[in-house]
């Protein structure tokens, strides 16, 4: 039988290695698997290189692995958000490295990576200082920068509800990231407030087929970031 | 560039008056994406039996105003991470869908703020190049490169008095070539390949006046095709 429901966050991340590239979803803080984050902190992983839209806010989820020093590369398309002090703080000092990318760029090198093509064309940046080192080329009348798919050897996901099979649901824009990077990781590990039986999801409603994913944890009432900063709270 | 001289009048419109002529100009039925402060007003605006749906990148088509406070939900937000509603017949969908939305040409319109534009239509809108400062691209780039029309409000001078529209941009390029018309508190301007063109002139506002806070030339409104206010 097919189960792909863990005990807990702990044993979801336990073998994320040193060196790994770990996607991890979310906009803000819509969409961040903030336990599975904090599951990662404990575990311990280092040198890891992190794919995320931003690079989180206060002291506590993505801000804090940044943080704890366990992040040598950020890969996102906007590293400054409201209460983001830590990145700034760490990139300055060279222990944190950037790769910049549009966020339309980022998410379809994702989408890319995940479905099996290698690299594509697209009109973002041609003409921009982040063109700089890309193949360009011309079809029709109209200039494209090469830009390269993405993968992930664990991708963290953040859904509302999920089946045993691992089809997930999502919240309102907290869907985002998470069905490409689902499709991206290697080993992909969603955290989901509710896992129900096989058969319970309408199959015409399902936006990650579970197929996608490998691993499933139930977090039944998740944290909110923006919860967290505004008590002051600061993780481990 | 020159500084234009502080006379401390006001002159011209305010932040929502430029939001107000904005929405003036936008058609019925348009799929909009709005950037993040002046754009974000122009809601507020849109002339009554116009129906206008609003993109936001990060995975809603059919945004609807601010929550009423307390009622809200931390994963419904805006690109400016500001919580949002969904109206009836909303959607959400993940990030390459919303980004195959503006690449691919689904998107009607975009309108943007920006620290220069150029007299051929280039726009900087992300980054001031300073060397310490943290880069932030944000979907930028990608809706100056997909949407077909991009248009820009902006206040015509920064606070220091240099003008905004210039004959080259002196920041870092969001985009090449991209913008159509500049909506300012001084004047409506089209890009056009001769150049600058005005359009309109605000309320009390002069040729030269306008002409003097633009390190670009402008070219006047030809005689007699002059337009009325939001016409």
């Amino acid at each position: 039988m097919i189960d792909k429901r863990r005990a807990g966050a702990a044993e979801a991340v336990a073998d994320v290695f040193d060196g790994a590239t770990v996607m991890i979803g979310g906009f803000g803080e819509a969409g961040s698997p903030i336990e599975l984050i904090h599951a990662l902190i404990d575990q311990g992983a280092t040198n890891l290189t992190v794919v995320n839209n931003n690079t989180g806010s206060g002291e506590v989820g993505l801000a804090a692995l940044i943080q704890a020093g366990r992040v040598a590369k950020m890969i996102c398309s906007y590293p400054r958000t409201m209460n983001s002090t830590v990145f700034p703080k760490l990139y300055r000092s060279g222990a944190t490295k950037l790769e910049l990318v549009p966020q339309g760029t980022l998410a379809e090198r994702i989408r890319a990576g995940g479905a099996g093509i290698p690299a594509f064309y697209t009109p973002t940046s041609v003409g921009t200082p982040l063109e700089e080192g890309k193949e360009r080329r011309t079809f029709g009348d109209r200039d494209y920068v090469l830009e390269h798919g993405l993968v992930a050897d664990f991708a963290l996901i953040k859904g509302r509800v999920a089946d045993r099979l691992g089809n997930v649901l999502y919240n309102k824009t907290a869907r985002n990231f998470g069905p490409v990077m689902a499709m991206a990781g290697k080993v992909t590990v969603v955290q989901a407030a509710r896992i129900v039986p096989a058969g319970e999801l309408d199959p015409e409603c399902i936006v990650t087929p579970g197929i996608f994913v490998d691993r499933l944890v139930e977090i039944p009432d998740p944290a909110h970031e923006s919860e967290l900063v505004a008590a002051g709270v600061s993780y481990p | 560039m020159t500084a234009a001289p502080d006379t401390g009048e006001t002159v011209g419109l305010d932040r929502d008056g430029m939001a107000r002529r904005v929405a003036l100009d936008i058609p019925d039925g348009s799929v909009v994406n709005l950037g993040i402060g002046i754009p974000e007003r122009i809601t507020k605006y849109v002339p009554a039996g116009r129906e206008l749906i609003y993109h936001t990148e990060n995975g809603l088509l059919g945004m609807g105003p601010a929550p009423a406070p307390g009622s809200g939900d931390p994963e419904l937000i805006n690109a400016g991470k500001r919580q949002v509603t969904a109206i009836p017949g909303a959607c959400y969908f993940h990030h390459a869908d919303s980004f195959a939305m503006i690449r691919g040409g689904h998107i009607d319109l975009c309108v943007l703020g920006a620290l220069q534009v150029s007299e051929r239509g280039d726009i900087a809108n992300w980054s001031t190049g300073e060397a310490d400062a943290i880069p932030a691209v944000g979907g930028a780039m990608d809706l100056v490169a997909g949407v077909s029309a991009i248009w820009v409000v902006t206040q015509h001078c920064t606070k220091t008095g240099d003008p905004k529209l210039v004959e080259r941009c002196t920041y870092p390029l969001t985009g090449p070539r991209v913008v159509q018309r500049i909506y300012t508190d001084l004047a409506v301007i089209d890009v056009t390949p001769h150049g600058f063109q005005l359009v309109e002139l605000s309320p009390g506002v002069s040729f030269e006046y306008v002409q003097q806070r633009t390190a670009a030339r402008l070219h006047p409104i030809p005689d007699g095709q002059a337009t009325p206010a939001g016409g």
